[in-house]
Parts: structure tokens; C-alpha cells; sequence
């Protein structure tokens, strides 16, 4: 699916990424842990295609297609999805019409029709169900006046109507609180599938609890230091990160 | 010779054709003599720094047409707020077109200026309100003054409303190569009376069109007063909007200005409280490109304790277009408890495209609530990112946010098929075609 080579990124010259590999299988979940700085969410938005980022070295092939060349909108119509750790507000544009429009955008880029209107509200009906998201939440302002926890939700329920192949969490558990989390964390569970991966990051053990990775890699000074299955991720809740910024000095 | 020569010299022949008794003709004459004292302003005037009106005075305008013209309505159309039932006063290179329009005098007065000029029931409102806002001094409202002879004539009595909203609309036709317009608008609504009224000046064809437009707006005790001002001309076509409103207690006043195409638009939008408990609005969305200008003038003069006022304008420039926010407040010293909101919030998109934005502050009293912002940036890069993402392209993207930037303008206009069609212009302008009604 996803299949990240020596990857460098840098920002105003100050280099973040510096040769990350990382292979995602279809079917797979992968958590990216590591301490604030350490160069996750940059790595997440490259993905998405962030052009705020000067991608040096290395390479991205979703699929075994390379994405550099690509716009954001671009990788969306791909089947890349990013869920924001700070989703924007936007008001005056409701979450349903927002969503309409990605997904007729996304439609139309692949040369198809928009979306039957009744077949779009079955969607949005169904999706928002198993998110357990209130009706009266969808003419709202996109995030505007929402809490953490909604913004939060409403990111995985967007991936819900975009049915990504790739979808990428940004820190989704943050936020959030205990019941939120499971509703969202059961929403994600029910969207795996062995055709589609995602890449799951967080500082926290506790997420992944509820969404069990496949693997568990470490992040930590724009280079992935240590990989590992699941059981990483609780080494990492007992002992702190220090241990490995040490292995990675070595 | 210049406009200036050529406007005082017609004034003689324009007196020709009037009744010099009545007794607006004495306003008339003093006003002519004003403007030809102080001429049009020049960029050495404070308040007309950042606009010139020099490459207009240049221009060979007729001040009076010469063609009467008829127009269909289904060529016109479009102009028209059509989607709902109005009345409509419609005015074709400054001449009312009876056939365009939907007058009324039941039980209010939806009417012409030249009516009430000349009609005996209309001659004690005019004696009580007519020029009685408007500035005495500023040299474009006396220059209107001056020639004031048609308009929209609105009266609304005393715990009146009438059935519909009301539209104003002045059409140019290009039959002149060049044409001065001069229209005079009255407004009175009552005490508790309740009116809302659509203008727009538009041009039908590429020909210069100078508009120089003075409306007075008197709101009574608890009347409600929405006026909405459609600025969506061609670029060869100018306008001074100079509007002067007059407030008693409780009433309620709320001005929306969309500027969104024209070549020079400079409006001079004045508020005067002259009771307590009001409530002043005045809202702008601006939205330009090429080399258009425009300059917005405000003015809300606090004269009585425990009023408030809410200024919000939101501009954004493209090209080279250039604009002004001019906010003036002033709080005089016994209006204790005031509470004026003043906010300009910019974006510009292009290197070339400037924005001169200015609060001006005069406050007397002490115990006051006046606070005022103003912001000049470009779109959200991060949100710009955040819509990509979703698969919404660059422009669409750029789109939404200029609008969501823009809406909260746009939510407190009252007719929703004005909104619509705001929305559709914007759009419009914005080049995109979103899947929903923006």
C-alpha cells in the first residue's frame, strides 16, 4: 500500500525528516509513537502532501505510484486521507455540504458522476450513526464552536464518507475522553479492512488499546529508531523514551 | 471645460424647468453655491486622501440625457431581485420607467422624489425631512442637493410595513456616451415602522457612468430599518453613495454594502443617533479584482446615552484593486454607556492589491464600551492545506474560505433570496461552482 524510502523533509532550511522507511501492507495498522518533535506530524503531512515542506531526498509510492509530484487534493482523490490533530474551522459551511463537495470533487477526478443526493444522505446517515454523531451536528459549521472531542470525531467521520485507502490518525485520541474515545476508536475498527491501512499516531499507549496496531514504530529525531510489534508501544508507557534516545546516540 | 464648469453652468437651465417658489428650491440654490465654492474634492481633502476623483472630472458627462429609453424586462431582469414579489422603483438614465416599475400608496408611499416635490400631500413631509440629514457642507451631497430632483420617495407611517420589500434599481443604458446621474432618495419610516429596501445602480453596456447619489433615511421611534446596497457594476461605471441616517429611540437601522464590482465606489455612510436604546449596523462585504476601487467612509456619531453601533466589514482585494476602510466614531460627551463595535478585516491576495484601513476614534464620555480591530493577511495556508486534503481543489478551496471569511456578514441579511443571490455573485466572482448554494 504504502512504502516510504529514505524520506528527508525539510522547513526553512531546517531539516525534520532525515531518511525515514516505513512499508504499510493493505490490511495493516501501524502506530507512530515518539516525544513531541520528534518530526510525527511533519512526516503525516508530507504524506498528505503539505507543500509547506521541501522534500529532499527519498521517495513516497502509494501503491507502487510515486506521490511527489502530486497536489493535496490530488493524493485525497488517491485515497490518501489525514486526520488533523488541529481540524480549521469554517464557518458558514456545513459539515454536510462540506462533505458533498470532497466527495463529488473526488467523484468527478475520477471521472464519475456526483453522488445520487438520496444515496449521499443514506451515506451521511449510516456514517454518522456509527459514530454516534447528532443529526443537528451536520448543518453546522464545519468545527466552528466545536469542542476538542467533536472536532475529533467528526475528522473519523469524515474518513467514514472518504472511505480512504491510506487514512493517516494525527494525534486523534487527544481531546478526547474516555467514551469518545471508544466511539471513535469503534468507528476506526469498523473501517479496517484488508484493503485499506492506516498509520496511527499518538504519544499514548491508551489508544492502542482500543485500536490494536500490527506494528509499532518509534519516531525520534526525524528517523524511525525502533520498530517493534504492539508490545513496544506498552515498553514505551513503562520505561519513557529516554532509553532509546540513548540507543540512538549510540 | 471641466465637470465642475459644466455642472454650475447647467444649474440655470436645470432651474428652468422647476417650480422656484417651492420652497426646496431655496436649498437648491444655496447648495449649487457650496459646491461651487469648494469644487470636487481633491486628494488634498483628509477624508479623500487614499480616492481621486480626478480621471472622472475629465470626462465629457451629460448631465441630463437626452434619450428617453424603454427596456424590456426580460433584458433587464436579471438586476431585479425577481426570485420574490417587490415593490420596485426603477429609474433608466435617471428617469423613472413607470413600466419597470411597482409603486404603491396603500397605506404606505412607495413612490418617486418628483411626486413628492410637486404633489401638495407630500409637501409637509418634505418640509420636515427633506435635506434635513444630509450634510450642508460636504461638496458632493450639496452638488446632489443641487440637482435634486428624482429618486425613490419612501414613506412609511406609523406602525406601518408594507407587504414586501422594496427595490430601488437605476439602470444606464449607454446611450449617452457618458452619463452623470444624480438620484435623491427619502426615506421615513415612523415610529414603529418597519421597511426593507434594496438598491443597486447598474450599467448595461461598456460607457462611463458617473453616479453621485445622496439618500436620507429617518427612522422614527422603535422602526426597524433594513436597507441593503448591491454594488455589482461594470468596470467603466463610478459611484459616491452619500447616505445620511437619522435615528430616534429604540430604532433600529442596518446597512449592508456589497461592493463587487464598479470601477470607483465611495461610499459615505453616516449615522446619526439622535435618541436612546439605538442600534446602528453597518455591515460590508467587499470583493475586488482588476484595477477597481473602493473607499468606505463611516461614520456613527453617538449623541445619546446607551446606544450601541456594530461595524463589521470584511474585504478582500485581488489584482491590483485598491480600498479604503474609513471608521469614524464619535461619542459625545453625555452619551454615557455607549457601546460602538467597530471591525475591517482584510485579505489580500495579490502583491499589488492594497488596503488602507483606518479606525478613527472620538470619544468624550467615560463610561464607554468602544473597541475596534482591524486585520490585513493573506488566506490561511493551513486551512487552505485542510480542504486539499479532502480532495477540494486549490480554487474551490480558496473559494470556501474566502467565503466562510466574508459569511459572517452575510447572516444577518433578513431576505434569504437576497442571500442567495449575494452568495451567487460571490461565487461568481470567485470563478467557482460549488455542489451547494454557498
Amino acid at each position: 500500500m504504502l512504502e516510504i524510502k529514505n524520506l528527508h523533509a525539510s522547513v526553512d532550511d531546517k531539516e525534520i525528516l532525515k531518511g525515514i522507511n516505513l512499508k504499510v501492507n493493505a490490511g495493516e495498522v501501524h502506530a507512530i509513537m515518539g516525544p513531541n518533535g520528534s518530526g510525527k506530524s511533519t512526516l503525516a503531512e508530507v504524506i498528505a502532501g503539505q507543500e509547506e515542506f521541501e522534500v529532499g531526498e527519498g521517495s513516497i509510492l502509494l501503491e507502487g505510484e510515486d506521490l511527489e509530484e502530486l497536489s493535496p487534493e490530488e493524493r485525497a482523490h488517491k485515497g490518501v486521507f489525514l486526520s488533523f490533530q488541529y481540524p480549521v474551522e469554517i464557518p458558514g459551511v456545513s459539515v454536510t455540504n462540506f462533505m458533498k463537495t470532497a466527495i463529488n470533487e473526488s467523484r468527478k477526478a475520477q471521472g464519475l458522476e456526483d453522488m445520487p443526493a438520496n444515496e449521499m444522505l443514506k451515506k451521511i446517515r449510516e456514517k454518522s450513526e456509527m459514530l454516534e454523531i447528532d443529526r443537528k451536528f451536520l448543518s453546522r459549521s464545519l468545527n466552528e464552536g466545536f469542542s476538542g472531542g467533536e472536532k475529533k470525531r467528526n475528522e473519523i467521520f469524515q474518513m467514514a464518507m472518504m472511505e480512504p485507502k491510506l487514512a493517516i490518525l494525527d494525534e486523534t485520541d487527544s481531546g478526547l475522553d474516555i467514551d469518545a474515545l471508544r466511539i471513535v476508536s469503534n468507528g476506526v475498527n469498523k473501517l479496517r479492512s484488508k484493503d485499506n491501512a492506516i498509520i496511527v499516531i499518538t504519544h499514548y499507549q491508551r489508544l492502542l488499546e482500543y485500536i490494536v496496531p500490527d506494528f509499532v514504530h518509534v519516531l525520534y529525531n526525524g528517523k524511525i529508531v525502533k520498530s517493534g510489534t504492539k508490545e513496544l508501544a506498552l515498553e514505551l508507557e513503562e520505561k519513557g523514551y529516554d532509553w532509546l534516545k540513548e540507543e540512538a546516540a549510540v | 471645460m471641466d465637470l465642475k464648469e459644466k455642472l454650475v453652468s447647467s444649474f440655470m437651465a436645470f432651474e428652468d424647468g422647476l417650480d422656484l417658489d417651492h420652497p426646496v428650491h431655496e436649498e437648491r440654490s444655496s447648495a449649487i453655491k457650496n459646491f461651487e465654492t469648494k469644487g470636487f474634492p481633491t486628494k488634498k481633502d483628509e477624508a479623500w486622501k487614499y480616492t481621486s476623483l480626478r480621471g472622472l472630472e475629465k470626462i465629457d458627462f451629460s448631465i441630463f440625457p437626452k434619450h428617453e429609453t424603454t427596456l424590456e424586462y426580460k433584458d433587464v431582469k436579471k438586476y431585479f431581485l425577481h426570485e420574490i414579489d417587490t415593490y420596485k422603483i426603477v429609474f433608466v438614465d435617471g428617469v423613472y420607467s413607470s413600466y419597470l416599475s411597482e409603486t404603491t400608496h396603500d397605506g404606505v408611499d412607495v413612490c418617486l422624489m418628483s411626486s413628492a416635490f410637486s404633489k401638495p400631500m407630500f409637501k409637509q413631509v418634505i418640509e420636515v425631512y427633506f435635506n434635513k440629514a444630509a450634510s450642508k457642507d460636504e461638496s458632493l451631497t450639496s452638488l446632489n442637493t443641487a440637482f435634486s430632483k428624482e429618486g425613490a420617495y419612501i414613506y412609511i407611517p406609523k406602525n406601518k410595513m408594507p407587504k414586501k420589500p422594496i427595490q430601488i434599481l437605476h439602470l444606464a443604458t449607454g446611450k449617452e456616451p457618458a452619463l452623470m446621474l444624480q438620484p435623491r432618495n427619502l426615506i421615513v419610516a415612523e415610529d414603529n415602522a418597519e421597511v426593507q429596501i434594496i438598491e443597486r445602480h447598474q450599467s448595461l453596456t461598456g460607457n462611463e457612468v458617473f453616479t453621485n447619489s445622496v439618500t436620507e433615511i429617518f427612522a422614527g421611534k422603535d422602526a426597524i430599518v433594513d436597507y441593503y446596497k448591491v454594488q455589482n457594476d461594470e468596470p467603466t461605471a463610478s459611484l459616491v453613495d452619500n447616505t445620511y441616517i437619522s435615528q430616534k429611540d429604540s430604532s433600529v437601522v442596518r446597512v449592508h454594502t456589497f461592493s463587487l464590482g464598479g470601477k470607483l465606489i465611495r461610499n459615505n455612510l453616516n449615522f446619526y443617533q439622535n435618541g436612546e436604546r439605538i442600534d446602528s449596523t453597518l455591515k460590508g462585504i467587499t470583493i475586488l479584482g482588476d484595477k477597481q476601487h473602493v473607499d468606505h467612509h463611516t461614520l456613527v456619531h453617538h449623541a445619546q446615552p446607551n446606544c450601541e453601533s456594530h461595524q463589521d466589514y470584511k474585504g478582500i482585494f485581488g489584482d491590483s484593486s485598491t480600498g479604503v476602510f474609513n471608521g469614524k466614531i464619535i461619542v459625545d460627551k453625555i452619551a454615557q454607556k455607549t457601546d460602538a463595535f467597530q471591525q475591517n478585516n482584510n485579505i489580500l491576495l495579490s502583491d499589488k492589491s492594497t488596503i488602507n484601513s483606518k479606525p478613527q476614534l472620538e470619544i468624550f464620555a467615560d463610561d464607554v464600551k468602544c473597541s475596534h480591530g482591524c486585520t490585513i493577511g493573506q488566506l490561511d495556508d493551513e486551512a487552505l492545506f485542510y480542504l486539499r486534503s479532502r480532495g477540494i481543489p486549490k480554487k474551490e478551496a480558496k473559494a470556501l474560505l474566502m467565503y466562510a471569511f466574508a459569511n459572517n456578514v452575510l447572516e444577518s441579511v433578513r431576505i434569504p433570496e437576497l442571500k442567495l443571490r449575494i452568495n451567487k455573485i460571490i461565487a461568481d466572482k470567485l470563478g467557482v461552482r460549488m455542489g451547494f448554494d454557498l
